[in-house]
């Protein structure tokens, strides 16, 4: 008679804290053989309307943090998952994935941390210009967070994708994983909680796409939506608040374009005083 | 219309910011530390301003300001006790002949929002209670809508009431006035209008005082010192808990202004809490042993 | 305005900072070999060197003496490394040894921060606060760098260069070496680095974590010694790039050792920066700008504000105020937390700073320093500056690198600009003033590298630092720090 094991309740992940769904619903995870892996929560549209409230009250002064730390706190997340590999790759073989493809997929996941974390300090420098205006005046444009973001991901990797790269550029993250992938984005939460991420910052809810996605496309207090694939009526109900609508390109992963598809652009100007003789001019 | 006599001194944020955190590096210990505490312990000005507040409340916190913590011997008396103008008298008559000082606040504190005959009566009647020193408030209404003479001669008015009776401290509200140009331009207008000190905040709303703005106001005063050779003294008051901070904040004083300034005639701390802190750390510096709140009376 | 009294504020007489050591424990090895090929190898000829602190005089350790035949070893543990590991391994796995750098830095701080302020008389605040931080910071913004090489310079594909032959000076002796290794190891190349002879020590702490963190063998190398092994590094035929950060005398040797020899050379020089304060400026900011300039690290900054430039309306007003906080400043025991100026690196350096206070007082220039007592052993120089200086002045024309400063006053915008450029040197500027497009006009007529407008003495990775004119040419840090250490197709 082996010892009987202490199953684990997977909830949301919302403001730094671990609720269940307000709603009470539940779906049902259950593995090849029909065994119940886990009653994973249904996030309702009440779960998703407080994840945008903290979410908004975290971006601002994530955003204010330093490039330098926002770097590392998402190299930390690495240093966390590495640390954890052993329940990551269980966890992804509970969700159907063999030994080694689970193996592969968590290493990816670490290293596409790595990558993004390094770019925290180095968008700017590639995105941001000096522009040479004719009139006598120092202008320059910088890139800026959008604000509160909402995605939604069908695996670790692309959950560890959004959330690198919205977050790396200053923005707070409301991401609602699908049922097949829900318990290892509950297992990245929990990795982020302990990583010196600010609560609020990066939101995980779990449930139904179909039903959270118009949810996402229509809150008036959600600066931009990013889908996997295309959704005309998403799109059209984004035009409430003209939410940015970005449709993702999953295939490429790694890239700086990805960051700053989530990003304003803000010009500024300012004179400069012309007194003795000619300079080089901005 | 910006007074005739400001200086148009504007102040970098940043450069603030800079300096005061350098204060905190300093580490004091040893003789220094423990002369330090002592300092702060005598600059103190323990305040109860609750709307709550009773006869017998104010009573008990003038006996602990007297008998801050009999075990230790030596222990300096704090400077003073900061009461509403109404319990000047119940505070002055349970002081009796310590040397520690009743100061009242007046001028509808702490908002400020009344009429100028208003705030005279309620100057007065802190006086005539037998107040020593008035910590008053400025219109910060007023100052944002421009009208800096009306500021400055409210305080003047204030001023000539204090006559030589009573000292006059003068309440900036840093926290409302929104950066550290205003700041200065707010010192420079109550220096010049006669205030004996100038003061961070209320203790009303946060934030209060902290170590940036207070530097911002040691350099007026500084300034005002070397145009004219007069002191004026400073009280940056709420949300100062640690003893620590106090020390840092001497640390400020002393590399800003010098020692000159280093007493409790010419420097305040309006805290409450503030005073345990201080004697708990008196007393580790004594036994070597950390201390709990539980040996230290809260009244 | 009342009539000006006889003011002064006065310090010293009533309450004292104690004594507060760092005291944490280090660990510090009493002799050091040669960091070659991943281990720790003897000097050719068995000689090695005292390494010792500058505050006491004291000899902390021994320290190996590397001439050419261990710097052809180093090179070719270098080219090796180049050719069979570090060129052909991903970009990514190599950004994740420099991260663990960067973070066993992180870790290793205090022990850093303590023997940096010990081997070189920097005070510990200092060493704590700003160097050591800034060198894992270094670590970490090139780590990201490494395999992001294809972004940084539109249409060009880049390669390594191969191995590169880096020499630092004392000053700073442990950020140098960030500056150096970091980019170099980013792009790929493997290096031969040598410390200023002075300073070894944080340099060979960091060969520890180099090992620790795994990297491999032969990526990087540290050949202890003075000027005989640099010049061997200079001249070794089989180095691809060559960077130096130093004197300008020597930085003109080595361009004309290297001259046509197919190296890429950076040189990172002396300077003589013009700290420029205007009647509008923040006064009392302006004022610890000016200090933060010239006495920060003992004034051992080639970017220093060595020339102060007063607008003359408010020079009565700043130079009082700046004497008043030269009494603030507590010069002393490095390892003593309190202390603002530490020791001065060696007796060399001691003799040129005193050099050219006897230079001062012979041109008749008012100098002021603050009361000291100088301890009987180690090498002090109290801050100090000299008032009434002339642009002809040799103590306003020549590098002194050391706490003191030049004073002169300016009446408009265009004199100050001339007096500012009229310099062979060109590494730095400062600009105090609180109007937007005065700073603009300034910063663009100064003819400096690094312009710092309301501030002095920055530095941050992301930020492109380097000369103009015999300040020397290159740029370390940010983007454009990349380009010495790449080759563009």
């Amino acid at each position: 008679m082996g010892r009987v094991k202490v199953n684990k309740t997977y909830k949301l992940f919302i403001g730094g804290k671990f609720p269940r769904t307000e709603s009470g619903r539940y779906l049902e995870l259950r593995d090849a053989k029909g065994e119940l892996l886990a009653n994973i929560c249904q996030a309702s549209r009440k779960d998703f309307r407080e994840a945008v409230v903290v979410a908004r009250k975290a971006q601002e002064s994530w955003a204010g943090n330093s490039a330098y730390l926002k770097g590392q706190i998402l190299y930390r997340l690495a240093e966390i998952m590495e640390s954890r590999s052993t329940s990551f790759v269980e966890v992804l073989m509970q969700e159907g994935k063999t030994k080694a493809a689970a193996q592969k997929e968590l290493e990816q996941c670490i290293d596409l941390l790595v990558y993004y974390a390094g770019w925290s300090d180095k968008y700017q420098q590639l995105f941001s210009s000096v522009n040479p205006v004719a009139s006598s005046h120092f202008n320059f444009s910088v890139l800026e967070p959008m604000g509160v973001v909402c995605a939604t991901s069908a695996s670790l990797k692309e959950a560890c994708t959004l959330v690198a790269i919205s977050t790396i550029g200053g923005n707070s993250i409301i991401l609602t994983a699908d049922l097949t992938s829900a318990m290892s984005a509950i297992t990245l939460a929990e990795a982020i909680q302990v990583s010196d991420f600010p609560g609020g910052v990066i939101n995980i809810l779990t449930g139904d796409h179909a039903e959270l996605i118009p949810q996402m496309s229509l809150h008036m207090d959600v600066n931009a939506i990013v889908l996997a694939e295309d959704n005309p009526e998403a799109q059209k109900a984004a035009a409430e608040n003209v939410k940015r609508f970005i449709v993702w390109d999953r295939k490429e992963e790694r890239s700086p374009y990805l960051i700053s598809q989530l990003q304003e652009v803000k010009t500024t100007w300012h004179p400069i005083e012309q007194i003795s003789g000619f300079g080089s001019g901005y | 219309m910006l007074p005739s006599y400001f200086s148009g001194r504007t102040i970098d944020q940043v450069g603030v910011v800079e300096r005061a955190s350098r204060f905190q590096k300093r580490s004091i210990k040893k003789e220094a530390k423990m002369q330090g505490l002592k300092t702060a312990l005598s600059m103190i000005d323990l305040t109860t301003l609750e709307g709550a507040d009773t006869e017998n409340k104010v009573r008990q916190l003038c006996y602990k300001a007297q008998h801050l913590h009999d075990d230790i011997e030596g222990l300096p008396t704090v400077a003073a006790i900061c009461v509403y103008p109404n319990l000047a008298g119940v505070a002055k008559e349970a002081l009796g002949k310590s040397g520690i000082k009743v100061a009242a606040v007046a001028t509808a504190f702490p908002s400020g929002q009344s009429s100028l005959k208003i705030k005279k009566l309620d100057t007065q009647m802190a006086i005539d209670l037998g107040a020593d020193e008035v910590d008053m408030v400025i219109s910060r209404g007023k100052f944002h809508q421009g009208e800096y003479n009306f500021v400055h001669d409210e305080i003047a008015a204030i001023k000539e009431l204090c006559g030589k009776k009573a000292r006059l401290k003068v309440i900036l509200e840093t926290g409302e006035l929104g950066d550290f140009d205003k700041v200065r331009l707010a010192s420079e207008i109550a220096i010049q209008a006669g205030a004996d000190f100038i003061k961070t905040s209320t203790g009303k709303i946060s934030p209060a005082a902290n170590m940036p703005v207070t530097l911002v106001m040691l350099e007026c005063i500084r300034d005002h010192f070397l145009n004219t050779g007069k002191m004026i003294g400073m009280k940056p008051a709420g949300g100062i808990r640690k003893a620590k901070e106090a020390l840092h904040y001497l640390v400020m004083l002393r590399e800003t202004l010098g020692d000159a300034w280093l007493s409790n005639h010419w420097f305040r701390f309006g805290a409450s809490s503030l005073a345990n802190d201080v004697l708990m750390q008196i007393a580790k510096q004594e036994t070597g042993i950390y201390q709990s709140s539980d040996y230290f009376s809260i009244d | 305005m009342a009539k000006k009294k006889d003011t002064a504020l006065e310090m010293g007489s009533g309450w004292f900072y104690a004594p507060a050591p760092e005291s944490s424990p280090v660990k510090i090895k009493d002799r050091y070999d040669l960091f070659i090929g991943g281990k720790w190898q003897k000097p050719s000829s068995g000689k090695y060197f005292k390494s010792i602190n500058p505050a006491s005089e004291e000899a902390i350790a021994e320290v190996a003496e590397a001439n050419e035949k261990d710097v052809d070893k180093a090179v070719k543990a270098a080219r090796k490394a180049y050719n069979e590991v570090w060129s052909k391994m991903p970009a990514s796995e190599r950004s994740k040894y420099i991260f663990r750098i960067a973070r066993m830095t992180q870790e290793r701080a205090r022990e850093l921060a303590i023997i940096e302020s010990m081997d070189g008389g920097k005070a510990i605040r200092e060493s704590r606060d700003i160097d050591i931080p800034l060198v894992a910071a270094h670590f970490f913004y090139y780590a990201g760098w490494a395999d992001k090489l294809e972004y940084a310079f539109p249409n060009k594909k880049v390669e390594s260069l191969g191995v590169a032959g880096q020499i630092i000076p004392w000053n700073f002796p442990l950020l140098m070496a960030a500056w150096k290794l970091a980019p170099a190891l980013a792009c790929g190349n493997t290096v031969v680095l040598k410390p200023a002879e002075t300073t070894s020590l944080t340099a060979l702490k960091l060969a520890e974590i180099i090992q620790d963190s795994g990297l491999p063998d032969g990526v990087v190398n540290i050949v202890t010694g003075a000027g005989g092994t640099g010049a061997a590094i200079v001249n070794h035929q089989d180095i691809d790039k060559i960077a130096f950060t130093g004197s300008t005398d020597v930085g003109k040797i080595i361009q004309r050792a290297t001259a046509g020899t197919g190296k890429k050379v950076t040189l990172e020089l002396g300077g003589k920066a013009a700290n420029i304060i205007f009647a509008d400026a923040p006064i009392d900011q302006a004022v610890e700008g000016i200090v933060n300039g010239i006495y920060f690290n003992q004034g051992h900054v080639c970017c220093a504000g060595s020339r102060l430039f007063v607008e003359e309306s408010v020079a009565d007003e700043v130079i009082k105020k700046l004497k008043w906080r030269l009494e603030s400043l507590v010069v002393g025991d490095p390892l003593d937390k309190n202390t603002d100026v530490g020791a001065i690196n060696s007796a060399a350096q001691l003799e040129t700073i005193d050099g050219y206070l006897k230079i001062g007082k012979k041109e008749g220039l008012e100098m002021y320093q603050p009361n000291f007592k100088k301890p009987k052993k180690g090498f002090w120089c109290a801050p100090t500056l000299f008032t009434n200086v002339a642009q002809s002045s040799r103590i306003a024309k020549e590098e002194i690198f050391g706490p003191v400063l030049a004073v002169q006053t300016f009446r408009t915008v265009s004199e100050v600009i001339q007096k500012a450029n009229n310099t062979e040197y060109g590494l730095s500027a400062g600009v105090w003033t609180d109007k937007g497009s005065k700073i603009f006009n300034l910063t663009s007529k100064l003819k400096a590298g690094v312009i710092w407008a309301n501030t002095y003495n920055k530095f941050d990775p992301t930020s492109p630092f380097g000369g103009y004119k015999e300040s020397g040419f290159g740029r370390e840090g940010g983007l454009h720090g990349l380009d010495a250490y790449l080759k563009m197709k």
